[in-house]
């Protein structure tokens, strides 16, 4: 079985693995189970990560071929003990319901935002076309992607790196 | 009361786990040395199973055990169906893994049991099955002709039950009315299509058995599981953790639970199955599949005198837990909110050889409120009336409740008039209208049509009462308790089981307003029969107004017990105390006061208590509602058609419902959201397809069309709120009303734009395909009927 090293939100794995198994399972396998499976065509978009930056549905990605890289899951996205605007917006907008496409939606929400840090309405919806959610209707994730995007903007473009205009992990709005 | 958190947009408590990935479902449980299970599924929808020889699979690497139907005969008894309809109605066995005959494409006939997922599926290869072929029954009208092919060959018949309702003289009503429509409605089949797929962990303890599942239902499924195997009930615990969705998929006794309960026993090691999605879709229960035949009966002006309803529903294979009493939830809602002095209703339920369907969101009264709402605005059309005016002739005045409809409910509240007419002014209607009127005459290629839905539904089910009148196997009572902490914290035990739903805020909202606590001090448990032993589960837009009304209750006896000790410690009598903001005076003067949460802590101390008071506030409370809920609303829908390509664009949609008494508005209007999308999705895009073999050809997500946010629009919501008085909340269910009341606004707006082409029906899902067709056909009607 071949050896294969990724740092998965920031933390070094060193393992062998079968050629053919999954990113997505083995990230599972790794203990990160915030990365759920929702489907087996790779239309549902539950198991989005960012492979180096870049969001990808980690059910097409061999775990060998993420050999080497640099993979962020929901688990890492709320950074020195503060949430992320993304997720802060979508727990002031109600954009999660039972929650299971929520981590694939946000991450795959962080990338459309680093590629298009303005978005119209429209954008965000194409954007978001491969992640699937069953409970909200979208709506209310739209709008959810839209103000962190606003907040973002206004915080400037560290802050999504930077503690500033981040909400205390557990403080959300209420 | 002061109701400091009922009608507050709180942000959910629940989202923090799942925002952060640090949710519980039941796939991330895994017990040392759990083992994994694979099924091997029947491709065949019909099937003789000869020999089935699993000797290689039990040489495969990781194997741990192989078992056959055959093997498990003895003890896996049937699955249940818990809805006996009719008292000659035909309830097949149901094994969990089939033994001798198959009976839908992807029913399991053996499993695999290893020590990882992989090397089970692996190992699935090395079952060779000799299957000898049946005919596949998959016509509704076929399989009820004479000398159909039996599903079951042992019943004779694959009639599942006839069960009639009427009531006034339909036959004299129609043959005096002055209009007369007929229409036959088909409800596609849909595959509900919860985000989480189905998982069951199972692992044998000292005196018994823990099972984890993504159920909607650990409480029912824990009393089933016992009936089944015979395994004592209280030693069979049921967690369900953090649940993806449900929709009704995830109410169900399923057979993979029940196997797994089995294998666990037999293995004496923990095991642990997670269906893959396309298994899911073979395997988790299907909705809707029915054929309707509607006609009504109006007078000139649009009164409405009858209807008539002739249902034929699709059981699939076999009876699961509600699967014949879905259509009969539809029974009392098809006259809706229409007044009427005769209603004839008979459903058939018919066997196929296809996954047997059961409750799928809104169960039975989408298809009611379809059918209803489509046939006025055809009934409108043939009057040359508005459809809105044609509803306004005939819906129950908001002066006329409490009303007993002609299919015997009595709703006790509603403002139809009012919901209407805010929705009319939101949505512009009289502007679109004219917009409509404008490209008409234009002959533009886009046309604009306006769908109508003026819905009500009955929810929050259900009075156990009515319940036993329909024959059901249990009641519709909820339970809840509370639990007075010595530092003044409270714990809410419920007996509601969510899966999205967000009870955990909205409880906590109920019990810091009927406690008067902070909302941050009250924690909701719920979902583990160990932690909360009583419940019926959260279902039919059930669980606020019925598990709520629970916890009303339960906080008024804390309260109650309160006052008693708060007497004694203020030294006056209970009955010159007042209770407010968690706070008890005395009332009219400038006494000292005791909060509840200070004698929370007395009376876990216990040192002065008042002569005969037990040490403790702890109560609990089980509610029976009185009636049903009615929530109601009016949904108006703006669609532009290309008639050119036959796509449709959705360009407005506005909902004002009205579910009385709101606790948590974003909630709500959360619900809502999500049920437009369900609605709007049978209505453009959902279908489960089968081959005429009975293979499922659409059991993927590739091939299951689910919208995506770039199909759906946005939404324009409201409320109306006349609260209910069939429970001390005042609210309504809101789980459902999206679902029932967008379907036919969807597909009437889609009519509505081609009706002067002459298109009246357009089959859902009204694919562009579909859309296309209907012109056509509608064309050419036209242009032969000009060649005569």
């Amino acid at each position: 079985m071949p050896d294969i090293r990724v740092t998965v939100d920031g933390v070094r794995y060193d393992d062998q693995v079968e050629a053919r198994r999954l990113l997505v399972h083995h990230l599972r396998r790794l203990g990160k189970v915030g990365t759920p499976v929702g489907c087996d065509t790779s239309n549902c978009g539950a198991c989005t990560v960012l492979m180096d930056g870049v969001s990808v549905k980690s059910c097409t990605v061999l775990a060998v071929q993420a050999d080497g890289s640099r993979i962020s899951t929901v688990e890492g996205m709320a950074a020195d003990g503060a949430w992320h605007p993304l997720q802060t917006a979508f727990h002031r907008r109600h954009a999660l319901q039972c929650g299971y496409c929520t981590p694939g939606m946000l991450m795959a929400a962080s990338d459309l935002l680093q590629d298009n840090p303005d978005p119209t309405e429209a954008e965000v919806r194409e954007g978001l076309e491969g992640n699937l959610c069953r409970c909200t209707g979208y709506a209310n994730i739209v709008a959810a992607v839209l103000d962190a995007a606003a907040e973002m903007r206004a915080d400037g473009p560290a802050a999504a790196q930077a503690p500033a205009g981040r909400t205390p992990v557990g403080g959300g709005a209420a | 009361m002061t109701a400091a958190h009922t009608g507050r947009p709180l942000p959910r408590k629940e989202d923090a786990r799942l925002l952060t990935g640090r949710t519980r479902w039941t796939d991330n449980i895994e017990p040392p040395g759990t083992l994994h299970v694979a099924f091997l599924r029947s491709p065949m929808a019909h099937a003789r199973v000869g020999r089935v020889d699993a000797s290689r699979a039990r040489e495969m690497p990781g194997v741990a055990a192989v078992f056959t139907g055959a093997d498990v005969a003895d003890e896996q008894g049937s699955l249940p169906c818990a809805w006996p309809v009719t008292e000659d109605m035909v309830t097949p066995p149901h094994p969990p893994m089939a033994v001798d005959e198959v009976r839908y494409a992807g029913e399991a006939v053996a499993c695999v049991v290893a020590r990882d997922a992989e090397s089970a599926a692996d190992a699935l290869e090395g079952i060779d099955v000799d299957y000898e072929p049946l005919p596949a029954v998959l016509d509704l009208e076929e399989a009820l002709a004479e000398g159909a092919d039996p599903v079951h060959a042992g019943a004779g018949t694959n009639r599942a039950y006839v069960w009639p309702f009427s009531n006034g003289d339909v036959d004299a009503a129609f043959s005096g009315a002055d209009v007369v429509l007929t229409r036959r409605y088909r409800q596609q089949r849909l595959i509900p299509a919860a985000m989480e797929p189905r998982s069951v962990v199972c692992r044998p303890e000292e005196g018994g058995y823990t099972l984890w599942s993504a159920t909607q239902i650990p409480h029912v499924l824990r009393l089933m599981l016992a009936t089944v195997t015979g395994i004592p009930e209280h030693d069979i615990r049921v967690v369900a953790p953090d649940v993806g969705g449900g929709f009704g998929s995830k109410l169900q006794v399923t057979a993979e639970e029940v196997l797994l309960l089995l294998l666990a026993r037999r293995l004496g090691r923990p095991v642990k199955w997670t269906e893959t999605r396309s298994e899911g879709f073979q395997t988790t229960h299907h909705g809707r599949a029915q054929v309707q035949d509607v006609s009504i009966a109006a007078d000139a002006d649009g009164r409405l005198r009858a209807l008539k309803v002739d249902l034929l529903a699709d059981m699939g294979a076999y009876l699961m837990l509600v699967t014949p009493g879905v259509p009969l939830l539809g029974a009392f809602m098809y006259p809706g909110i229409y007044k009427m002095d005769a209603y004839a209703f008979t459903c058939t339920g018919v066997f196929t050889t296809t996954m047997p369907t059961d409750a799928y969101r809104g169960a039975g009264r989408p298809e009611a409120t379809y059918a209803i709402e489509r046939i006025m605005g055809e009934l409108a059309a043939e009057l040359g009336m508005d459809p809105v005016e044609l509803r306004r002739r005939n819906w129950i005045g908001s002066g006329e409740f409490p009303y007993t409809t002609v299919a015997g409910l009595t709703y006790d509240t509603g403002d139809y008039e009012a919901a209407t007419d805010r929705a009319l002014e939101l949505f512009g209607y009289h502007e679109l209208r004219a917009e409509q009127e404008r490209r008409r005459k234009g002959g533009d290629t886009v046309q604009l049509g306006i769908g109508v839905s003026t819905y009500t539904e009955m929810c929050g089910i259900a009075p156990s009462r009515m319940l036993g009148e329909l024959n059901y196997g249990a009641g519709g009572w909820e339970h809840a308790s509370v639990r007075m902490l010595p530092s003044g914290k409270v714990e809410v035990v419920t007996g509601s089981s969510a899966h999205g739903q967000g009870h955990e805020t909205a409880w906590s909202q109920i019990a810091a307003d009927r406690l008067g606590v902070p909302v941050e001090d009250v924690r909701v448990l719920h979902g583990d029969t160990r932690v909360s032993p009583r419940g019926l589960d959260t279902y039919g837009s059930r669980s606020l107004v019925v598990g709520g009304s629970a916890l009303v209750r339960a906080c008024e006896r804390v309260v109650d017990k309160a006052r008693a000790v708060a007497a004694h410690m203020l030294e006056a009598a209970e009955d010159d105390l007042e209770f407010d903001g968690g706070r008890f005076r005395v009332r009219g003067t400038g006494r000292p006061s005791a909060t509840i949460q200070e004698v929370a802590l007395a009376v876990f101390a216990a040192h002065d208590l008042p002569e005969g008071a037990e040490p403790s506030l702890d109560s609990e409370a089980a509610y029976d509602p009185s009636d049903f809920s009615y929530p109601h609303g009016t949904h108006l829908c703006a669609v532009e058609v290309d008639t050119e390509t036959g796509a449709v664009r959705i360009s407005g949609y506005t909902a004002v419902d009205d579910v009385g008494t709101v606790i948590n508005p974003l909630i709500v209007e959360g619900q809502v959201h999500g049920g437009l999308a369900q609605g709007i999705g049978q209505a453009l895009y959902e279908e489960a397809v089968h081959d005429a073999d009975g293979t499922l050809v659409t059991a993927t997500m590739a091939d299951y069309l689910l919208p995506s946010a770039s199909d759906l629009p946005g939404f324009t919501t409201d409320r109306t709120v006349t609260p209910s008085t069939t429970n001390p909340l005042g609210s309504k269910g809101v789980g459902e009303a999206g679902t029932i009341a967008s379907t036919p606004a969807v597909v009437g707006a889609v009519v509505d734009a081609l009706r002067p082409f002459g298109v009246r029906d357009v089959p859902m899902p009204c694919t562009p395909e579909r859309v296309w067709r209907a012109l056509q056909e509608a064309r050419q009607a036209r242009n032969g009927g000009e060649g005569r």
